[in-house]
């Protein structure tokens, strides 16, 4: 049996200063996250200079938490992985340059990261039986993707949103009807007070790319009803819109993942990111799988948010390809999945 | 004491290694090349080639601010990285005070200004002075030499702390005024303005080095400063602007 591999992972892509211990890419040790959600939320959406500044003041901290909680010290991890895309550039050159000191430091091999990899990577944590190759849906406050996981770090893109991501839109709808910031949650929760076909309103489907997504027309198609039901005169129901839009959303995001599957012969669906923890979502999603015969996994809701876990996940197998980073690495805010 | 000094407040990044008033190294790459990408390599090449042991390493100083948000705060994660691993102190140097170490022990007011956008700089005026001779100097070093500020460090026109400068050479606090930083190429117009006698200071004696954060640092750390790598933070002198809007607004209100 080969000796095992102790990574500690850095996160700092957004507004969550994140660290982590995890063992053997599966196994996690320690799980720190300081959210900065009630700063943020006085400005409804995520400051990117806020947020750089909270990352600074919390990091030691955080890291300092994360090798406590799993009851090792620094000397005892392998190596240092850390998020270097994609993310706010500001807010990821925090975690990229306090990792690199802290692998240079301690002697450590450093690894950087991609955020979406790690969000992927989300799912292998809990589900020891899963591995690739596998599909997975990637939805949250900044992407949403559809990705064929081929091998351990290598992806092919089967597509992606061409405007808001899905947790973006849910964010501006949730403001329209005054639900405030972070919108994805409280949109879940009110609308099961409503009825998902009470508006009718659109999902966008394009002819040259079945699985691309666009929720920026969604958004105004939420937006015009608001305006012409205040013209009219007549009582909106948020519960009824909540539900409408969220359904508009889900019908997308599991038409285009069962249409992948089917296209592609898969048969096991993984979801990841913020928007993964949506229950009704996952519900769908599970119906849709179940019926089908398809194998479903989906990461428990503190792995869905943004985690240093789940980079630690996704460190172990790059790690044992082989792959190290040099004291140069960079944050790069528009990194794309596959690239390094 | 053996102290790592590390600056990227500006256009330049700066490392060095400092000993008991003597400078063993200095690096400072002055390129286009983001301070992500160099500043550990680096302080790597530093340690490297002066045989410098990493727990050798009593103190990591860095320049705290004001400066660029982003370049600040790469430096000082950098320097709390370090202090993290190395279990080691992490003292933050003001910025513009280091500057000002530039002209060391020099009699005229010295002005470092740095560009803070928005038609202002980062500036102060400073004159070294004997510590016997002149109460409440600023880091007070083993010669007995520190700094009196005449205008404190704020975000200025580069006009008015021109105007202040020179009104204090006609008090007669100086002969004349040395300007230097990157702020005084934006503003050569506000300073040809100035009727005393001035100098611009020459490229190489302009810019940040980390040798003057760590001198400036050692004199902090012999008078009893001495912060956690955990709980150094960044000087940044100016809230954040969605900060400052809703600051507004709220007044407004």
């Amino acid at each position: 049996m080969s000796k095992d591999v102790t990574i500690l992972a850095i996160e700092s892509s957004c507004d969550e200063t994140a660290a982590a211990v995890v063992r053997n890419g599966r196994e996690v040790l320690s799980n720190v996250i300081h959210s900065q959600i009630d700063l943020h939320t006085l400005y409804g959406g995520v400051v990117p200079e806020i947020a750089s500044r909270q990352h600074i003041e919390k990091i030691n901290q955080v890291v300092e938490k994360a090798l406590v909680d799993a009851s090792l010290s620094l000397q005892d991890v392998d190596a240092v992985a850390v998020t270097y895309g994609p993310g706010l550039v500001g807010a990821l050159l925090v975690g990229v340059s306090a990792a690199k000191a802290i692998a240079y430091g301690a002697d450590k091999p450093l690894l950087g990261i991609h955020h979406i990899e790690g969000h992927i990577s989300a799912n292998y944590i809990e589900n020891p039986d899963l591995k690739p190759p596998f599909h997975c849906l990637v939805v949250s406050g900044g992407h949403t993707h559809l990705v064929h996981v081929k091998d351990y770090g290598e992806y092919e893109i089967l597509g992606r949103t061409r405007d808001d991501a899905a947790g973006e839109a849910f964010d501006k709808v949730a403001r329209a009807i005054g639900l405030g910031y972070p919108g994805g949650p409280k949109i879940d929760k009110l609308s099961y007070e409503g009825n998902p076909q009470a508006i009718a309103f659109p999902r966008a489907k394009f002819e040259d790319s079945v699985y691309d997504f666009s929720f920026s027309g969604l958004k105004s198609a939420v937006l015009n009803y608001l305006n012409s039901c205040e013209m009219k005169g007549e009582t909106v129901v948020p519960a009824d819109v909540a539900a409408s839009f969220q359904q508009a959303v889900i019908d997308v995001l599991v038409g285009h993942s069962m249409e992948a599957l089917k296209r592609c012969g898969g048969t096991r669906l993984a979801i990841a990111g913020g928007v993964a923890s949506n229950k009704h979502l996952r519900e769908a999603m599970e119906a849709a799988c179940r019926e089908r015969g398809i194998a479903f996994y989906h990461p428990s809701p503190i792995l869905c948010t943004d985690n240093a876990a789940m980079i630690g996940a996704a460190a172990y197998y790059e790690f044992i390809k082989g792959v190290r980073s040099g004291y140069d690495l960079n944050a790069v805010p528009g990194l794309r999945l596959g690239e390094r | 004491m053996k102290i790592l000094a590390i600056d990227s407040s500006g256009l330049v990044a700066s490392v060095a290694l400092y000993e008991e008033g003597q400078l063993l190294g200095e690096y400072t790459l002055n390129t286009k090349l983001t301070h992500s990408e160099t500043l550990l390599p680096m302080i790597e090449n530093l340690m490297k080639i002066s045989g410098t042991e990493k727990n050798a390493i009593d103190a990591i100083c860095v320049a705290e601010g004001p400066g660029s948000f982003t370049g600040l705060r790469i430096g000082v994660a950098t320097a709390k990285g370090l202090g993290l691993a190395l279990g080691k102190p992490v003292i933050g140097v003001p910025t513009v005070e280091a500057m000002a170490y530039n002209y060391y022990d020099s009699e005229a007011l010295v002005v470092p200004m740095m560009d803070a956008r928005r038609n202002q700089v980062y500036g102060g005026a400073f004159q070294f002075a004997n510590a016997e001779q002149v109460e409440n100097l600023l880091f007070v070093d083993g010669n007995g030499k520190g700094l009196q500020a005449f205008v404190e460090t704020d975000a200025l026109p580069a006009e008015m702390l021109v105007q202040k400068a020179a009104a204090l050479v006609k008090e007669g606090k100086a002969k004349q005024i040395i300007f230097l930083g990157d702020g005084v190429q934006p503003n050569t117009g506000s300073i040809a303005l100035c009727d005393v006698p001035y100098q611009i200071a020459p490229a190489p004696l302009s810019r940040q080095r980390a040798a003057h954060i760590a001198q400036v640092g050692e004199s902090l750390l012999k008078n009893g400063v001495n912060t956690s790598a955990a709980d150094m933070k960044p000087n940044y002198l100016r809230p954040s602007q969605a900060e400052r809007e809703r600051a507004e607004k709220m007044g407004e209100a």
